[in-house]
């Protein structure tokens, strides 16, 4: 029998693994089905395929509490390109228009099926213009229906359940005998006979005392994006209220970077400014209530200050400015003491009470609590606690802690192989990358990383962003579609880890083997020379990331001296990971999460180290270059990473526009 | 605000070796005190680490007995507010208590289908080996949704 001390091995062989059952591996269940069926028809190869999520589908991810709004919806009346030139704006220039154009062309399609299954959304009667919400029957948008704008690219949903309804497509369209929850993935293996493909994935189960060993020929690694890196700014029981799911752990990043596959633009983070305390979504109040936000005397920041965008040409003249330099523009009025910022939620309801019936005042109310209650009860527990009504009580605003992620406003992530057919470049114009990484942005399968058989969808795919959940979904599809068609190209492909079993669960059940040798050393179960508690390696990490790396001590600033600081701090932490202990699964659990989020703040602080000059003002400033240094850093930063030499390269790769960007701008103002 | 169990409500899911809140928690926190030696209330489930806690509200939803409940984060937020949901098939019910007790109900759609009703091929053609490097996904164009975009946008083809 199995026990705590002793646990079982399980291997298992299959031809796809998906890791992870968020938006992006529910998209790929979906297409993936098919594809296989199709495969089987055609060429009489059966594919083996299995989906492994640390949680239940229902309810893992960044969509587990629900959404307001789906924030990437293309619709009839715009082009791919207008939106591959706004993600490339809010991310000040560095993105890969392969990617995103893509993105652009595929996205509706899962909108349009989110609805099919069940999503209600809310559409504009195109007689009154009145708003109706998703549940009164009106026309489908794929019919025609016209969706509730709430900004160029967003659209209004009553989306508490749009995970489940996802999940439950994903989950019927694979069969649950194909999906194991509970199970988080550790770590992956490469071939032994070519360390540049993927072979497996080894993790443990965190309901039973089992490690699962995995060996496959694709593995999609779509594990979200990365939390916790930085000191929160709640640090007792508010710690877990963080702005993006506290579960995302790295695990995508790490683990690739592990396996080989190179990395990109990991010195991008996002810093959203939310509603104080809460992390409240805002894009609802700025855009669909018309409200503004103030410093503490009523003044208008991003008029008062519009002046500091001329430092950033072109970027500062968009019609719509970055969200890196709006928060710019925020972090002048806290820092030279003008603070508390105000969202005036009191004026804009009052503005539109000015126009609207009672009825629709009523409503609205509704729809200003349903934007919280949708995906952030946390903020209304806010309101309630301190009396806040909208109506009648301003909101403060505030800055969050930098998070990591690729689908989101933020464009880290892995390097992967895009389409081919809309002029994206075939070969590498600067020097720098190691050989045997690939030239150009495609590289034979949609959605693939640099090592074969590894790809990535959602928060995982590095230089787009602004996908979100719909974009994730579309994502995932597409990978799943090229990962068939990788495994009936390899055929007879047959991989072969480089390690045994016995190392692999060595490996993974080492914190447990830490804490069942020492326990009993001292009278204080945490406290023990010859073990780390995963929390206190996370403080520690934390507070590394925090006062070194640009965190909010320093108002999101650093250097150069400060940087090599942190370098030193973080290795002698991932030495320390070595005597991670776990008392029992959950820690387990933890354990491997923190060792994750370790070397996601590795390659974060690498990455800046790496590019001298400060790409994104407002979410971090490298104070010995703070300017934007468009003639030497207008470049992807890419990394890899040896795992056995636990070392970093960084390198450039050159930026190309397929799609023309001046359109965005106005001419410099000086 | 860490989700708490309210001692005269969880039945502990009657025993069954897996309880509803222990399955849904995102992030590994529910778990049932079988004996009552971690809590002292055997076969209740409790938070094991309330400072993880996302509020993310999924345990207190599918509680069958309503016995989860949240207590808005002791470091943030002053005593006495309350957000609590009834989740049905197609609405939730959110009663909201300020702390001066204000009292705010609201209603909203949550999905316009049966629960367990989508039928994820049904009317769907089969995907097309020959068309698997092309763009487009399997159902090819059935959603409409599929942007084709103006050629003369891509500047370097
Ligand atoms: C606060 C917030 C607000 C947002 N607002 C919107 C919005 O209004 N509109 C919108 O369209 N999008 C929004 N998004 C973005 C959207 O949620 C994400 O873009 C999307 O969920 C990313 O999909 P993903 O599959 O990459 O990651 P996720 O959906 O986060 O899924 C990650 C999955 O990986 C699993 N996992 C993690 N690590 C492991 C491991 N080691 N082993 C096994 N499994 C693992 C997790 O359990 C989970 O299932 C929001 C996100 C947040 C957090
Ligand atoms: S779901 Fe509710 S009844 Fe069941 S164990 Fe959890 S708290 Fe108790
Ligand atoms: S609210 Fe969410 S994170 Fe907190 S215990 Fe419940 S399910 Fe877990």
């Amino acid at each position: 029998m199995a026990d705590f001390a002793n646990p079982e091995v399980v291997q298992e062989e299959v031809d796809i693994l998906l890791i992870g059952g968020g938006m992006a591996c529910c998209g790929a269940a979906y297409e993936i089905v098919r594809w296989a069926e199709a495969a089987k028809a055609s060429a009489g190869v059966d594919l083996k395929i299995k989906l492994v999520d640390k949680a239940a589908m229902d309810r893992s991810g960044a969509v587990a509490q629900g959404l307001s709004a789906i924030n990437t919806y293309i619709g009839s009346e715009q082009d791919p390109a207008d939106y591959a030139r706004m993600v490339s704006n809010d991310l000040m220039g560095i993105t890969r228009d392969d990617l995103a154009y893509d993105l652009g062309r595929h996205v509706d399609e899962s909108v349009h099926l989110f609805e099919e299954w069940g999503l209600p959304i809310w559409k504009t009667d195109p007689a009154t213009g009145e708003r109706h919400d998703g549940a009164q029957g009106m026309t489908p948008l794929k019919e025609g229906g016209k969706p509730v704008r709430s900004g160029k690219w967003q659209i209004m949903i009553n989306g508490e359940s749009y995970k489940w309804i996802v999940a439950e497509a994903a989950k019927k369209a694979l069969g649950m005998d194909r999906i194991q929850e509970r199970v988080f993935i550790v770590r992956l293996m490469n071939d032994k006979n070519d360390p540049n493909r993927i072979a497996g994935a080894a993790g443990f189960s965190t309901r039973e005392n089992k490690i699962h060993i995995y060996k496959a020929k694709a593995i999609l690694l779509a594990a979200g994006g990365c939390v916790n890196i930085f000191r929160p700014r709640s640090v007792g029981e508010g710690t877990g209220r963080a702005w993006y799911p506290v579960w995302n752990a790295g695990s995508t990043y790490s683990m690739a970077a592990e396996a080989g596959a190179e990395l990109t633009m990991m010195e991008n983070r996002f810093v959203p400014a939310r509603f104080k305390d809460g992390y409240g979504p805002v894009g609802a109040w700025f855009l669909l209530f018309k409200s503004q936000a103030t410093n503490a005397f009523g003044e208008v920041y991003m008029a008062k200050n519009k002046e500091m965008l001329n430092d950033y040409p072109p970027y500062g003249q968009a019609a719509v400015p970055a969200s890196c330099l709006r928060n710019h523009l925020m972090l002048k009025e806290m820092q030279e003491g003008r603070g508390p910022i105000w969202m005036d939620t009191v004026t804009a309801l009052a503005k539109l009470r000015e126009t609207l019936s009672p009825r629709e005042v009523k409503h609205l109310e509704a729809e200003a609590w349903e934007d919280f209650l949708d995906m952030c009860v946390g903020q209304c527990g806010i309101w309630v606690g301190e009396n806040i009504e909208p109506e009648k009580k301003n909101s403060e605003l505030m800055p969050t802690e930098p998070y990591l992620l690729g689908s989101h406003s933020g464009c880290c992530g892995i390097w992967t192989s895009g389409p081919t057919d809309v002029g994206a470049p075939t070969s590498e114009a600067l020097p720098g990358a190691p050989a045997h990484l690939p030239s150009g942005w495609n590289w034979g399968y949609r959605g693939m990383t640099t090592v074969s058989g590894l790809f990535t969808a959602g928060d995982g795919v590095g230089a787009s962003g602004h996908k979100f959940s719909s974009g994730s979904h579309a994502e995932g599809r597409m990978a799943a579609k090229a990962m068939v068609k990788y495994c009936l190209d390899n055929k007879d492909l047959k991989v072969e880890f480089a390690e045994t079993a016995e190392e692999l669960a060595d490996a993974i059940w080492k914190p447990v083997r830490n804490y069942m040798e020492f326990k009993d050393y001292t009278t204080a179960i945490d406290v023990n020379p010859n073990y780390i508690t995963p929390k206190m390696l996370q403080f520690r990490l934390q507070k590394i990331m925090d006062e070194y790396v640009a965190g909010v001590a320093t108002y999101y600033k650093t250097n150069t001296v400060m940087l090599g600081v942190a370098e030193q701090k973080l290795e002698m932490l991932k030495e320390d990971a070595q005597k991670m202990r776990a008392k029992d699964l959950h820690e387990l659990l933890r354990a491997w999460e923190n060792y994750h989020r370790i070397l996601t703040a590795e390659a974060h602080m690498k990455h800046i180290q790496f590019r001298e000059e400060s790409r994104y003002p407002g979410f971090y400033y490298r104070m010995d270059y703070n300017m934007v240094d468009e003639e030497n850093w207008h470049c992807f930063v890419n990394s890899i990473y040896d795992k056995n030499t636990k070392k970093w390269t960084c390198f450039k790769r050159a930026h190309v526009d397929l799609v023309d960007k001046s359109k965005l701008f106005k001419p410099a103002a000086h | 605000m860490p989700t708490y169990v309210r001692t005269d409500k969880c039945d502990g899911c009657k025993g069954q070796d897996k309880t509803a809140c222990m399955y849904i928690c995102p992030h590994d926190l529910m778990k049932l005190d079988k004996d009552g030696s971690e809590t002292g209330h055997a076969m209740r489930a409790f938070n094991q680490e309330p400072e993880q806690c996302w509020e993310c509200y999924s345990c207190v939803k599918i509680c069958p007995q309503q016995a989860i409940e949240a207590r808005h984060y002791a470091d943030i937020v002053p005593l006495g507010g309350q957000v609590q949901p009834l989740r049905g098939s197609d609405s939730i019910m959110w009663t909201i208590k300020f702390r001066n007790g204000t009292l705010k109900r609201f209603k909203f759609p949550i999905r316009t289908t049966p629960e367990g009703s989508i039928d994820p091929y049904g009317g769907k053609p089969s995907a097309d080996i020959a068309k698997i490097a092309e763009n487009g996904f399997f159902n090819h164009m059935e959603q409409n949704g599929y942007r084709v975009g103006n050629p003369a946008e891509l500047i370097r083809k």
